[in-house]
Protein backbone atom coordinates (compact mmCIF):
# COMPACT_ATOMS: atom_id res chain seq x y z
CA UNK A 1 0.00 0.00 0.00
CA UNK A 2 1.18 3.50 -0.73
CA UNK A 3 -0.15 6.80 0.52
CA UNK A 4 -0.97 9.71 -1.80
CA UNK A 5 -1.95 13.31 -1.17
CA UNK A 6 -4.70 14.75 -3.36
CA UNK A 7 -4.46 18.54 -3.47
CA UNK A 8 -7.49 20.43 -4.69
CA UNK A 9 -6.27 23.50 -6.53
CA UNK A 10 -8.67 26.39 -7.08
CA UNK A 11 -6.25 28.59 -8.94
CA UNK A 12 -2.81 28.17 -10.34
CA UNK A 13 -4.00 25.42 -12.67
CA UNK A 14 -5.60 25.79 -16.11
CA UNK A 15 -9.30 26.69 -15.93
CA UNK A 16 -11.47 23.61 -15.45
CA UNK A 17 -14.08 22.77 -18.09
CA UNK A 18 -17.16 23.56 -16.00
CA UNK A 19 -15.68 26.58 -14.22
CA UNK A 20 -18.61 28.42 -12.65
CA UNK A 21 -18.12 30.01 -9.19
CA UNK A 22 -20.07 28.17 -6.52
CA UNK A 23 -22.25 31.16 -5.63
CA UNK A 24 -23.75 30.96 -9.08
CA UNK A 25 -24.91 27.37 -8.58
CA UNK A 26 -28.39 26.55 -7.31
CA UNK A 27 -28.63 25.46 -3.66
CA UNK A 28 -29.52 21.97 -4.90
CA UNK A 29 -26.39 21.87 -7.03
CA UNK A 30 -24.30 22.85 -4.01
CA UNK A 31 -25.95 20.16 -1.90
CA UNK A 32 -25.32 17.59 -4.60
CA UNK A 33 -21.66 18.62 -4.75
CA UNK A 34 -21.21 18.34 -0.99
CA UNK A 35 -23.03 15.00 -0.89
CA UNK A 36 -20.74 13.69 -3.63
CA UNK A 37 -17.62 14.64 -1.69
CA UNK A 38 -18.92 13.12 1.50
CA UNK A 39 -20.03 9.92 -0.27
CA UNK A 40 -16.62 9.69 -1.87
CA UNK A 41 -14.84 9.85 1.51
CA UNK A 42 -17.23 7.37 3.10
CA UNK A 43 -16.77 4.96 0.24
CA UNK A 44 -13.00 5.09 0.71
CA UNK A 45 -13.41 4.33 4.42
CA UNK A 46 -15.39 1.24 3.43
CA UNK A 47 -12.78 0.08 0.92
CA UNK A 48 -10.04 0.64 3.51
CA UNK A 49 -8.35 3.36 1.45
CA UNK A 50 -9.16 6.51 3.45
CA UNK A 51 -6.52 8.18 5.59
CA UNK A 52 -7.43 11.83 6.12
CA UNK A 53 -9.07 14.87 4.60
CA UNK A 54 -9.31 18.54 5.45
CA UNK A 55 -10.90 21.54 3.78
CA UNK A 56 -8.82 24.71 4.09
CA UNK A 57 -9.77 28.37 4.60
CA UNK A 58 -8.74 30.61 1.70
CA UNK A 59 -6.57 33.01 3.74
CA UNK A 60 -3.14 31.46 3.28
CA UNK A 61 -0.11 33.47 4.33
CA UNK A 62 3.50 33.18 3.19
CA UNK A 63 5.86 33.49 6.14
CA UNK A 64 9.63 33.94 6.08
CA UNK A 65 12.37 34.29 8.70
CA UNK A 66 13.78 37.80 8.45
CA UNK A 67 16.83 37.71 10.69
CA UNK A 68 17.59 37.55 14.42
CA UNK A 69 15.29 39.63 16.60
CA UNK A 70 13.07 40.74 13.74
CA UNK A 71 9.49 39.64 13.18
CA UNK A 72 8.97 37.15 10.35
CA UNK A 73 8.06 38.64 7.02
CA UNK A 74 4.56 37.87 5.81
CA UNK A 75 3.03 38.79 2.52
CA UNK A 76 -0.45 39.23 3.92
CA UNK A 77 -3.54 37.62 2.43
CA UNK A 78 -3.28 35.98 -0.97
CA UNK A 79 -3.94 38.07 -4.02
CA UNK A 80 -6.46 36.80 -6.54
CA UNK A 81 -3.85 35.53 -8.93
CA UNK A 82 -2.16 33.23 -6.44
CA UNK A 83 -2.54 29.50 -6.33
CA UNK A 84 -5.08 28.47 -3.75
CA UNK A 85 -5.48 25.05 -2.22
CA UNK A 86 -9.03 24.39 -1.17
CA UNK A 87 -8.36 21.24 0.74
CA UNK A 88 -6.66 17.93 0.68
CA UNK A 89 -7.34 14.24 1.05
CA UNK A 90 -4.85 11.50 1.87
CA UNK A 91 -5.54 8.00 0.58
CA UNK A 92 -3.78 4.66 1.04
CA UNK A 93 -4.04 2.53 -2.09
CA UNK A 94 -2.50 -0.54 -3.74
CA UNK A 95 -1.11 1.21 -6.81
CA UNK A 96 -0.47 4.48 -8.58
CA UNK A 97 -3.15 3.53 -11.14
CA UNK A 98 -5.71 3.27 -8.33
CA UNK A 99 -4.65 6.68 -6.98
CA UNK A 100 -5.12 8.25 -10.42
CA UNK A 101 -8.50 6.57 -10.80
CA UNK A 102 -9.70 7.95 -7.45
CA UNK A 103 -8.36 11.44 -8.16
CA UNK A 104 -10.28 11.34 -11.44
CA UNK A 105 -13.45 10.43 -9.57
CA UNK A 106 -12.98 13.21 -7.05
CA UNK A 107 -12.44 15.67 -9.87
CA UNK A 108 -15.79 14.61 -11.37
CA UNK A 109 -17.80 16.04 -8.45
CA UNK A 110 -20.99 17.63 -9.81
CA UNK A 111 -21.11 21.43 -10.19
CA UNK A 112 -23.21 23.82 -12.23
CA UNK A 113 -26.10 22.09 -14.05
CA UNK A 114 -25.20 18.87 -12.24
CA UNK A 115 -22.29 18.38 -14.62
CA UNK A 116 -18.82 17.40 -13.42
CA UNK A 117 -16.68 20.39 -12.48
CA UNK A 118 -13.51 18.78 -13.92
CA UNK A 119 -11.57 20.27 -11.02
CA UNK A 120 -7.77 20.08 -11.18
CA UNK A 121 -6.21 17.87 -8.53
CA UNK A 122 -2.56 17.44 -7.84
CA UNK A 123 -1.59 13.90 -6.92
CA UNK A 124 1.56 13.58 -4.79
CA UNK A 125 2.99 10.32 -3.45
CA UNK A 126 4.00 10.32 0.23
CA UNK A 127 7.34 8.93 1.34
CA UNK A 128 7.00 5.43 2.73
CA UNK A 129 8.24 4.35 6.13
CA UNK A 130 11.76 3.02 6.07
CA UNK A 131 11.54 -0.73 5.50
CA UNK A 132 13.20 -3.20 7.83
CA UNK A 133 15.33 -4.55 5.01
CA UNK A 134 17.29 -2.35 2.64
CA UNK A 135 20.75 -3.84 2.55
CA UNK B 1 -2.03 -15.64 31.96
CA UNK B 2 -0.65 -12.54 30.22
CA UNK B 3 -2.47 -10.84 27.33
CA UNK B 4 0.35 -12.08 25.05
CA UNK B 5 -0.20 -15.69 26.11
CA UNK B 6 -3.91 -15.27 25.66
CA UNK B 7 -3.28 -13.79 22.22
CA UNK B 8 -1.17 -16.76 21.21
CA UNK B 9 -4.15 -19.07 21.88
CA UNK B 10 -6.43 -17.07 19.59
CA UNK B 11 -5.52 -18.53 16.19
CA UNK B 12 -5.91 -22.11 17.43
CA UNK B 13 -9.37 -21.43 18.84
CA UNK B 14 -10.44 -19.51 15.75
CA UNK B 15 -9.08 -22.28 13.51
CA UNK B 16 -11.17 -24.89 15.32
CA UNK B 17 -14.37 -22.88 14.93
CA UNK B 18 -13.71 -22.31 11.23
CA UNK B 19 -12.98 -26.00 10.70
CA UNK B 20 -16.23 -26.92 12.46
CA UNK B 21 -18.00 -24.93 9.78
CA UNK B 22 -18.42 -21.53 11.43
CA UNK B 23 -18.47 -18.59 9.06
CA UNK B 24 -15.15 -16.72 9.43
CA UNK B 25 -16.57 -13.38 10.55
CA UNK B 26 -19.00 -15.00 13.01
CA UNK B 27 -16.23 -17.20 14.37
CA UNK B 28 -14.02 -14.19 14.94
CA UNK B 29 -16.78 -12.35 16.81
CA UNK B 30 -17.37 -15.43 18.96
CA UNK B 31 -13.67 -15.76 19.79
CA UNK B 32 -13.47 -12.07 20.73
CA UNK B 33 -16.43 -12.56 23.08
CA UNK B 34 -14.74 -15.59 24.61
CA UNK B 35 -11.50 -13.64 25.14
CA UNK B 36 -13.38 -10.83 26.85
CA UNK B 37 -15.11 -13.37 29.06
CA UNK B 38 -11.76 -15.00 29.86
CA UNK B 39 -10.26 -11.69 30.97
CA UNK B 40 -13.23 -11.21 33.28
CA UNK B 41 -13.48 -14.72 34.77
CA UNK B 42 -9.96 -16.18 34.78
CA UNK B 43 -8.34 -13.97 37.44
CA UNK B 44 -10.70 -15.49 40.05
CA UNK B 45 -11.23 -18.88 38.48
CA UNK B 46 -8.34 -19.96 36.21
CA UNK B 47 -9.22 -22.90 33.95
CA UNK B 48 -7.14 -26.07 33.88
CA UNK B 49 -7.20 -26.13 30.08
CA UNK B 50 -7.31 -22.49 28.86
CA UNK B 51 -7.62 -23.39 25.21
CA UNK B 52 -10.35 -25.96 25.78
CA UNK B 53 -12.19 -23.39 27.87
CA UNK B 54 -11.94 -20.80 25.09
CA UNK B 55 -13.12 -23.26 22.45
CA UNK B 56 -16.14 -24.25 24.53
CA UNK B 57 -17.16 -20.68 25.31
CA UNK B 58 -16.50 -19.40 21.78
CA UNK B 59 -18.44 -22.26 20.22
CA UNK B 60 -21.37 -21.60 22.58
CA UNK B 61 -21.28 -17.92 21.63
CA UNK B 62 -21.21 -18.84 17.97
CA UNK B 63 -24.22 -21.14 18.36
CA UNK B 64 -26.09 -18.47 20.33
CA UNK B 65 -25.49 -15.98 17.54
CA UNK B 66 -26.43 -18.49 14.87
CA UNK B 67 -29.59 -19.46 16.78
CA UNK B 68 -30.77 -15.87 16.87
CA UNK B 69 -30.93 -15.82 13.10
CA UNK B 70 -33.83 -17.80 11.78
CA UNK B 71 -32.16 -18.18 8.42
CA UNK B 72 -29.36 -20.11 10.04
CA UNK B 73 -31.62 -22.60 11.79
CA UNK B 74 -30.77 -25.50 9.54
CA UNK B 75 -27.08 -25.09 9.88
CA UNK B 76 -27.48 -24.78 13.63
CA UNK B 77 -29.37 -28.05 13.80
CA UNK B 78 -26.69 -29.76 11.77
CA UNK B 79 -24.08 -28.34 14.11
CA UNK B 80 -26.00 -29.54 17.16
CA UNK B 81 -26.08 -33.07 15.80
CA UNK B 82 -22.37 -33.12 15.27
CA UNK B 83 -20.64 -35.17 17.98
CA UNK B 84 -18.73 -32.96 20.41
CA UNK B 85 -15.16 -32.91 19.21
CA UNK B 86 -12.44 -34.27 21.46
CA UNK B 87 -9.19 -32.48 22.24
CA UNK B 88 -8.41 -30.29 19.28
CA UNK B 89 -5.52 -31.00 16.94
CA UNK B 90 -4.40 -27.42 17.23
CA UNK B 91 -1.54 -27.83 14.78
CA UNK B 92 -3.65 -28.23 11.66
CA UNK B 93 -6.24 -25.67 12.70
CA UNK B 94 -3.70 -22.89 13.19
CA UNK B 95 -2.06 -23.76 9.92
CA UNK B 96 -5.37 -23.64 8.12
CA UNK B 97 -5.95 -20.18 9.55
CA UNK B 98 -2.62 -18.98 8.14
CA UNK B 99 -3.62 -20.29 4.72
CA UNK B 100 -7.05 -18.70 4.92
CA UNK B 101 -5.72 -15.27 5.95
CA UNK B 102 -3.18 -15.31 3.12
CA UNK B 103 -5.68 -16.50 0.54
CA UNK B 104 -4.85 -15.41 -3.04
CA UNK B 105 -8.32 -13.83 -3.41
CA UNK B 106 -7.19 -11.08 -1.00
CA UNK B 107 -5.05 -8.08 -1.92
CA UNK B 108 -1.69 -8.08 -0.13
CA UNK B 109 -2.83 -5.22 2.12
CA UNK B 110 -5.97 -7.13 3.12
CA UNK B 111 -4.09 -10.38 3.67
CA UNK B 112 -1.62 -8.59 5.94
CA UNK B 113 -4.39 -6.93 7.95
CA UNK B 114 -6.38 -10.14 8.31
CA UNK B 115 -3.33 -12.16 9.33
CA UNK B 116 -2.39 -9.65 12.03
CA UNK B 117 -5.97 -9.61 13.27
CA UNK B 118 -6.91 -13.29 13.13
CA UNK B 119 -3.60 -15.11 13.52
CA UNK B 120 -1.72 -12.43 15.45
CA UNK B 121 -4.66 -11.47 17.63
CA UNK B 122 -3.78 -7.75 17.42
CA UNK B 123 -6.55 -5.22 17.93
CA UNK B 124 -7.81 -3.25 14.96
CA UNK B 125 -6.48 -0.08 16.62
CA UNK B 126 -2.99 -1.54 16.91
CA UNK B 127 -2.95 -2.55 13.25
CA UNK B 128 -4.32 0.85 12.19
CA UNK B 129 -1.60 2.63 14.16
CA UNK B 130 1.11 0.46 12.67
CA UNK B 131 -0.04 1.30 9.15
CA UNK B 132 -0.86 4.96 9.89
CA UNK B 133 -4.49 4.86 8.84
CA UNK B 134 -7.62 5.66 10.88
CA UNK B 135 -9.10 2.83 12.91
CA UNK B 136 -12.38 2.99 10.95
CA UNK B 137 -10.48 2.50 7.69
CA UNK B 138 -8.62 -0.52 9.04
CA UNK B 139 -11.83 -1.97 10.52
CA UNK B 140 -13.42 -1.81 7.08
CA UNK B 141 -10.34 -3.27 5.41
CA UNK B 142 -10.47 -6.22 7.80
CA UNK B 143 -14.19 -6.78 7.54
CA UNK B 144 -13.99 -6.74 3.73
CA UNK B 145 -11.22 -9.30 3.94
CA UNK B 146 -13.36 -11.44 6.24
CA UNK B 147 -16.26 -11.27 3.83
CA UNK B 148 -13.99 -12.29 0.96
CA UNK B 149 -12.63 -15.36 2.72
CA UNK B 150 -16.07 -16.28 4.06
CA UNK B 151 -16.93 -17.29 0.52
CA UNK B 152 -13.85 -19.50 0.27
CA UNK B 153 -14.49 -23.20 0.73
CA UNK B 154 -11.43 -24.27 2.56
CA UNK B 155 -11.04 -27.99 2.12
CA UNK B 156 -7.49 -28.29 0.85
CA UNK B 157 -4.17 -26.98 2.06
CA UNK B 158 -3.22 -23.53 0.83
CA UNK B 159 0.05 -22.38 -0.65
CA UNK B 160 2.91 -22.00 1.85
CA UNK B 161 4.61 -19.48 -0.45
CA UNK B 162 1.61 -17.12 -0.18
CA UNK B 163 1.70 -17.29 3.62
CA UNK B 164 5.43 -16.60 3.66
CA UNK B 165 4.99 -13.62 1.36
CA UNK B 166 2.42 -12.10 3.73
CA UNK B 167 4.68 -12.63 6.76
CA UNK B 168 7.59 -11.11 4.84
CA UNK B 169 5.46 -8.05 4.02
CA UNK B 170 4.64 -7.63 7.70
CA UNK B 171 8.30 -7.92 8.67
CA UNK B 172 9.46 -5.54 6.00
CA UNK B 173 7.11 -2.78 7.13
CA UNK B 174 8.67 0.06 9.08
CA UNK B 175 6.80 0.38 12.33
CA UNK B 176 5.01 3.05 14.28
CA UNK B 177 2.54 2.81 17.13
CA UNK B 178 2.80 0.39 20.00
CA UNK B 179 3.25 -2.79 17.96
CA UNK B 180 6.63 -3.76 16.60
CA UNK B 181 5.68 -5.37 13.31
CA UNK B 182 9.10 -6.94 12.78
CA UNK B 183 8.89 -8.67 16.17
CA UNK B 184 5.30 -9.65 15.45
CA UNK B 185 6.28 -11.17 12.08
CA UNK B 186 9.02 -13.16 13.80
CA UNK B 187 6.58 -14.40 16.44
CA UNK B 188 4.09 -15.51 13.78
CA UNK B 189 6.77 -17.18 11.66
CA UNK B 190 8.06 -19.05 14.71
CA UNK B 191 4.53 -20.22 15.37
CA UNK B 192 4.13 -21.27 11.73
CA UNK B 193 7.40 -23.19 11.95
CA UNK B 194 5.98 -25.26 14.82
CA UNK B 195 2.93 -26.22 12.76
CA UNK B 196 4.50 -27.00 9.40
CA UNK B 197 7.72 -28.64 8.37
CA UNK B 198 8.95 -26.75 5.32
CA UNK B 199 12.53 -25.58 4.70
CA UNK B 200 11.42 -22.21 3.34
CA UNK B 201 9.56 -21.43 6.57
CA UNK B 202 12.87 -21.90 8.37
CA UNK B 203 14.61 -19.93 5.63
CA UNK B 204 12.29 -16.98 6.20
CA UNK B 205 12.61 -17.23 9.98
CA UNK B 206 16.41 -17.27 9.70
CA UNK B 207 16.31 -14.28 7.34
CA UNK B 208 14.14 -12.29 9.74
CA UNK B 209 16.33 -13.12 12.75
CA UNK B 210 19.51 -12.15 10.91
CA UNK B 211 18.09 -8.81 9.79
CA UNK B 212 16.50 -8.14 13.16
CA UNK B 213 19.85 -8.77 14.84
CA UNK B 214 21.30 -5.74 13.03
CA UNK B 215 18.41 -3.42 13.78
CA UNK B 216 20.04 -1.39 16.57
CA UNK B 217 23.02 -0.64 14.32
CA UNK B 218 21.03 0.30 11.22
CA UNK B 219 20.12 3.82 12.33
CA UNK B 220 22.28 6.46 13.99
CA UNK B 221 21.31 8.53 17.03
CA UNK B 222 19.84 11.13 14.68
CA UNK B 223 17.61 8.51 13.02
CA UNK B 224 19.76 8.55 9.87
CA UNK B 225 20.53 5.43 7.89
CA UNK B 226 23.86 3.69 8.62
CA UNK B 227 24.97 1.52 5.69
CA UNK B 228 26.04 -2.04 6.37
CA UNK B 229 29.74 -1.37 5.88
CA UNK B 230 29.73 1.46 8.44
CA UNK B 231 27.63 -0.24 11.11
CA UNK B 232 29.02 -0.70 14.61
CA UNK B 233 29.12 -4.48 14.61
CA UNK B 234 29.37 -4.68 18.39
CA UNK B 235 25.74 -3.51 18.41
CA UNK B 236 24.61 -6.56 16.45
CA UNK B 237 22.64 -9.07 18.52
CA UNK B 238 24.90 -12.12 18.46
CA UNK B 239 22.30 -14.37 20.11
CA UNK B 240 19.83 -13.73 17.30
CA UNK B 241 22.57 -14.18 14.70
CA UNK B 242 23.61 -17.52 16.19
CA UNK B 243 20.01 -18.69 16.27
CA UNK B 244 19.41 -17.53 12.69
CA UNK B 245 22.51 -19.29 11.41
CA UNK B 246 21.58 -22.51 13.21
CA UNK B 247 18.06 -22.49 11.78
CA UNK B 248 19.43 -21.73 8.31
CA UNK B 249 21.96 -24.56 8.43
CA UNK B 250 19.26 -27.05 9.39
CA UNK B 251 17.10 -25.79 6.51
CA UNK B 252 19.93 -25.93 3.95
CA UNK B 253 20.74 -29.49 5.06
CA UNK B 254 17.33 -30.51 3.72
CA UNK B 255 18.61 -29.77 0.22
CA UNK B 256 15.42 -28.04 -0.95
CA UNK B 257 16.70 -24.57 -1.66
CA UNK B 258 14.27 -21.67 -1.93
CA UNK B 259 14.62 -17.91 -2.21
CA UNK B 260 14.28 -17.19 1.51
CA UNK B 261 17.03 -19.67 2.36
CA UNK B 262 19.28 -18.08 -0.28
CA UNK B 263 18.56 -14.58 1.04
CA UNK B 264 19.22 -15.77 4.58
CA UNK B 265 22.51 -17.29 3.45
CA UNK B 266 23.59 -13.87 2.13
CA UNK B 267 22.53 -12.19 5.38
CA UNK B 268 24.43 -14.86 7.33
CA UNK B 269 27.63 -14.20 5.35
CA UNK B 270 27.36 -10.50 6.22
CA UNK B 271 26.71 -11.36 9.86
CA UNK B 272 29.71 -13.67 9.90
CA UNK B 273 32.24 -10.96 9.06
CA UNK B 274 33.83 -9.38 12.16
CA UNK B 275 34.74 -6.36 10.04
CA UNK B 276 33.19 -5.17 6.75
CA UNK B 277 36.49 -5.76 4.90
CA UNK B 278 36.40 -9.42 5.89
CA UNK B 279 33.07 -10.06 4.17
CA UNK B 280 33.19 -13.15 1.95
CA UNK B 281 31.98 -11.39 -1.22
CA UNK B 282 32.90 -14.30 -3.50
CA UNK B 283 30.48 -16.58 -1.69
CA UNK B 284 27.88 -13.82 -1.59
CA UNK B 285 28.06 -13.53 -5.39
CA UNK B 286 27.51 -17.29 -5.64
CA UNK B 287 24.40 -17.02 -3.47
CA UNK B 288 23.13 -14.15 -5.61
CA UNK B 289 23.57 -16.42 -8.64
CA UNK B 290 21.42 -19.03 -6.89
CA UNK B 291 18.88 -16.38 -5.97
CA UNK B 292 18.75 -15.07 -9.55
CA UNK B 293 18.15 -18.62 -10.76
CA UNK B 294 15.31 -19.10 -8.25
CA UNK B 295 13.53 -15.77 -8.72
CA UNK B 296 14.67 -14.24 -12.00
CA UNK B 297 14.18 -10.91 -10.23
CA UNK B 298 15.85 -7.75 -11.62
CA UNK B 299 16.23 -6.44 -8.06
CA UNK B 300 18.30 -9.50 -7.22
CA UNK B 301 20.52 -8.86 -10.24
CA UNK B 302 20.95 -5.26 -9.11
CA UNK B 303 22.10 -6.43 -5.67
CA UNK B 304 24.31 -8.97 -7.37
CA UNK B 305 26.08 -6.16 -9.24
CA UNK B 306 27.02 -4.61 -5.89
CA UNK B 307 28.43 -7.92 -4.68
CA UNK B 308 30.35 -8.40 -7.94
CA UNK B 309 31.79 -4.91 -7.49
CA UNK B 310 33.08 -5.92 -4.06
CA UNK B 311 34.34 -9.33 -5.12
CA UNK B 312 35.95 -8.47 -8.48
CA UNK B 313 36.34 -4.70 -8.44
CA UNK B 314 34.22 -1.72 -9.45
CA UNK B 315 34.73 -2.27 -13.19
CA UNK B 316 33.28 -5.78 -12.99
CA UNK B 317 30.38 -4.40 -10.93
CA UNK B 318 29.67 -1.73 -13.56
CA UNK B 319 29.80 -4.39 -16.28
CA UNK B 320 27.24 -6.48 -14.36
CA UNK B 321 25.11 -3.35 -14.03
CA UNK B 322 25.21 -2.55 -17.74
CA UNK B 323 22.79 -5.39 -18.61
CA UNK B 324 20.13 -4.03 -16.30
CA UNK B 325 17.20 -1.70 -16.85
CA UNK B 326 18.11 1.80 -15.66
CA UNK B 327 14.58 2.47 -14.44
CA UNK B 328 14.91 -0.15 -11.69
CA UNK B 329 14.39 1.23 -8.19
CA UNK B 330 17.77 2.06 -6.58
CA UNK B 331 19.63 1.59 -9.89
CA UNK B 332 21.10 5.09 -9.66
CA UNK B 333 22.21 4.52 -6.06
CA UNK B 334 24.06 1.34 -7.00
CA UNK B 335 25.64 2.98 -10.05
CA UNK B 336 26.73 5.96 -7.92
CA UNK B 337 28.41 3.67 -5.43
CA UNK B 338 30.29 1.76 -8.14
CA UNK B 339 31.38 4.91 -10.02
CA UNK B 340 32.78 6.37 -6.82
CA UNK B 341 34.77 3.20 -6.15
CA UNK B 342 36.01 3.37 -9.73
CA UNK B 343 37.32 6.88 -9.04
CA UNK B 344 34.72 8.91 -10.95
CA UNK B 345 33.53 11.19 -8.15
CA UNK B 346 31.79 13.65 -10.46
CA UNK B 347 29.59 11.03 -12.11
CA UNK B 348 28.96 9.44 -8.70
CA UNK B 349 27.80 12.76 -7.21
CA UNK B 350 25.33 13.29 -10.06
CA UNK B 351 24.00 9.77 -9.68
CA UNK B 352 23.64 10.09 -5.90
CA UNK B 353 21.60 13.26 -6.39
CA UNK B 354 19.46 11.46 -8.97
CA UNK B 355 19.03 8.50 -6.61
CA UNK B 356 18.02 10.84 -3.76
CA UNK B 357 15.27 12.33 -5.91
CA UNK B 358 13.84 8.84 -6.49
CA UNK B 359 14.25 7.50 -2.94
CA UNK B 360 11.10 5.88 -1.57
CA UNK B 361 11.58 6.98 2.05
CA UNK B 362 13.07 9.91 3.89
CA UNK B 363 15.88 8.05 5.63
CA UNK B 364 17.20 6.82 2.29
CA UNK B 365 16.78 10.20 0.62
CA UNK B 366 18.69 11.96 3.37
CA UNK B 367 21.45 9.37 3.27
CA UNK B 368 21.84 9.67 -0.52
CA UNK B 369 21.75 13.46 -0.40
CA UNK B 370 24.57 13.40 2.17
CA UNK B 371 26.58 11.12 -0.13
CA UNK B 372 26.14 13.55 -3.03
CA UNK B 373 27.10 16.49 -0.79
CA UNK B 374 30.18 14.66 0.51
CA UNK B 375 31.40 14.05 -3.05
CA UNK B 376 30.66 17.61 -4.17
CA UNK B 377 32.85 18.89 -1.35
CA UNK B 378 35.72 16.71 -2.58
CA UNK B 379 35.42 17.76 -6.23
Amino acid sequence: MAKYLLLKHYRGAPAPVNDVPMEKWTPEEISAHIAYMSDFANRLVRTGEFVSEQALLPEGTWVRYDGEGRPPVTDGPFAETKDLIAGYMIIDVDSHERAVELAGELSAAPGKDGKPIHEWLELRPCFAEMPTITE
Amino acid sequence: MTPEELRSLTPGVLGILVRRGADFAAAEDAVQDALAEALRVWPDDPPRDPKGWLVTVAWRRFLDAARSEAARRRREEAADQEPPPGPATSVDDTLQLYFLCAHPSLTPASAVALTLRAVGGLTTRQIAEAYLVPEATMAQRISRAKRTVSLVRFDQPGDVATVLRVLYLVFNEGYTGDVDLAAEAIRLTRQLATTIDHPEVYGLLALMLLHHARRAARTGDDGGLVPLAEQDRTRWDTTLIAEGVLILQAALARDRLGEFQAQAAIAALHADAPRAEETDWVQIVEWYDELARLTDSPVVRLNRAVAVGEADGARAGLAALSDLDQTLPRYAAVAAYLYERDGDGKRAAELYAEAAAQAPNLAERDHLTRQAARLHRQL
